[in-house]
């Protein structure tokens, strides 16, 4: 029995069409959301030990997708992959496909630092330069080589991270000064000022107070007009509250039982996994039973 | 009655007598090494501290101890810190980033590297002033029995003093700092440049300062590379013939002395002046990382 040779459909945006994100245009598509991320079967493994397995889902442009799940489920691990941090530990090591507008992030040409400038990373603790807050923002514009005003580029920055009333009549002062919410807010200031295309969110709020943590995600929704946002929290009230879309990551014991390894059990609508999960691990979760 | 019931007494004398022991043990032994300290800085005071003064500084040293001075010395000393400053601060800074910030510790020759700086820091001096007057003295590279050639080595010296300080420093600087700034976009380079070696220059500063006031000290390593002991000018240049403060000192003190030209006095005042110098020299570095030091 022959088995015919069929043409495997192309889904897959073509790579060459994907088009340099400088010049995207800041208009929040109508209809099924253009994906930004498609992970293919991706495993990130620390030595021979994978840390996460086998992932595959898209993210969606304009669109808040949250990542959650118990300790050690590899959801920080997964998150570091998508802007290439991990390169920076070195015995990290990605398997599969990280495809950002169709493109292959781990080939071979593609230069770590270029995705970084186009994929911010806001990560757990604010880590704030030992600068002033004008020199925190401006940091990025002047490595890349920005043009244009500073003091416009700093502004618009902290504007967009609703910083700038509280830090204007002292940004010549260190931000050490500030609050941890404030030099959390800072770090995200910094992320946008290089104009990215993504920001990636590693438990931003683990630090902070629930006032603080309020701010942050009330940023977020805005944000996400301009830009695509995806975010690792262990606080599931955070993810129903601020994502589009939610993927439920587990752990799973190897047959000796020693390795732990992070594999996606649901990946869906944020309000379907909070309200109607397919999967009863999801379920026993986000219901509080297991966590 | 159970222990826990009894009441609560002394304790056993034999306990309490080891620990009395003990505390007066650790106070004898540090009795013993601030009295000596204190012996000999009295004992140079009494001797020098007459000697000391505008014409000691500004005079050069003569066969009449009246009018002797420590000038030539003291500019050479001088000129032998600016030589050891020059090398050490670039090519310690440079070492140290490298095996920070670059080198892979899985591999074997970085080890080594790493392995041999720990070893060299213990080398003795004369080993240096020797390796000095083969190679920069004489042999390949030949500068003769100069400024620069004494300035080098006593760099080659303390040159794993500061890479090891420079190290620490680096490692001071936490991860999340080069995280932030690698995630903006910027290289490996620009963050070591522009965020991880300003966060350091306080921890590397004050470790180039006790590198300095090691080698402001040394004395083997200049006789071997040819300092001068009797000098009546100062150092013109790096190729200029030298002495220097301790070599001075030495000189003084092997001279015999007799009751019209008594050297010991200038000894003690070549001592004391030393003794200031370093003392200005390590409140810097006290100042600096106290005013400079960041937090995390």
């Amino acid at each position: 029995m022959a088995e015919p040779v069929t043409e495997q459909p192309e889904v897959r945006v073509d790579v060459s069409r994907a088009e340099p994100t400088t010049e995207r245009e800041r208009i929040t598509p109508k209809g099924p959301r253009e994906p930004i991320f498609q992970l293919e079967d991706v495993t990130v493994s620390y030595g021979d030990k994978a840390a996460v397995r086998k992932v595959t889902f898209d993210i969606a442009r304009n669109e808040i997708t949250a990542l959650i799940g118990p300790s050690g489920c590899g959801k920080s691990t997964l998150i570091r992959c998508l802007n290439r941090m991990n390169d920076l530990i070195p015995t990290a090591h990605v398997e599969g496909k990280v495809l950002y507008h169709g493109q292959d992030l781990y080939a071979s040409e593609v230069d770590a630092v270029e995705v970084r400038k186009r994929i911010g990373m806001v990560f757990q603790k604010p880590n704030p330069f030992p600068k002033s807050i004008f020199d925190n923002i401006a940091f990025g514009p002047r490595v890349l080589g920005m043009k244009g005003s500073m003091d416009e580029i700093v502004e618009q920055a902290l504007q967009q991270a609703a910083l700038w009333d509280e830090v204007k009549d002292r940004l010549k002062t260190n931000a050490f000064g500030m609050s941890g919410g404030q030099q959390q807010r800072l770090c995200i200031a910094r992320a946008l000022a290089v104009s990215p295309d993504v920001i990636l969110m590693d438990e931003p709020c683990s630090a902070l107070d629930p006032i603080s943590t309020g701010k942050i995600e009330e940023l977020m929704m805005g944000l996400k007009q301009n830009y695509s946002i995806v975010i690792v929290t262990h606080n599931m009230q955070q993810a129903a509250r601020v994502s589009d879309k939610t993927a439920f990551f587990t752990v799973e014991l190897d047959e000796s039982g020693k390795t732990r390894t992070g594999r996606v059990v649901e990946f869906d609508d944020t309000e379907k996994i909070f309200t109607n999960p397919s999967d009863p691990r999801t379920e026993a979760y986000v219901t509080g039973k297991v966590g | 009655m159970s222990a826990h019931q009894e009441a609560i007494g002394r304790r056993s004398g034999a306990r309490r007598a080891k620990d009395l022991v003990f505390m007066v043990a650790l106070w004898a032994c540090l009795a013993l090494a601030m009295g000596l300290l204190a012996i000999l800085l009295v004992d140079a005071v009494v001797d020098g501290a007459g000697e000391l003064d505008l014409d000691f500084i500004t005079s050069f040293t003569s066969i009449s101890a009246d009018k002797a001075g420590i000038q030539a010395a003291l500019w050479g000393t001088v000129w032998l810190m600016g030589v050891c400053a020059f090398f050490i601060v670039p090519v310690g800074v440079a070492t140290a980033i490298y095996l920070e910030e670059y080198a892979d510790q899985t591999r074997w020759w970085n080890r080594v590297i790493e392995l041999n700086i720990q070893n060299l820091a213990a080398v003795p001096s004369i080993v240096y002033g020797i390796l000095g007057l083969a190679f920069l003295v004489r042999g390949p590279i030949d500068l003769g029995q100069v400024i620069l050639a004494g300035g080098l080595t006593l760099g080659l010296l303390v040159l794993p003093m500061v890479i090891i300080a420079g190290r620490e420093a680096l490692r001071a600087v936490p991860p999340s700092i080069r995280e932030g700034s690698m995630a903006l976009g910027a290289t490996q380079w620009q963050t070591i440049w522009r965020q991880v070696l300003p966060a350091a220059v306080p921890g590397i500063a004050t470790g180039v300062i006790l590198a300095l006031s090691r080698a402001i000290g040394e004395t083997a390593p200049l006789i071997v590379v040819g300092a001068a002991t009797v000098i009546t000018f100062n150092p013109s240049g790096l190729d200029s013939d030298f002495t220097a403060m301790p070599i001075q000192i030495f000189e003084w003190i092997s001279r015999a002395s007799n009751d019209v030209n008594n050297y010991k006095p200038l000894a003690a005042a070549g001592i004391l002046l030393l003794i200031i110098m370093l003392l200005f020299m390590n409140s810097i570095a006290i100042w600096l990382r106290n005013r400079y030091e960041q937090k995390w």
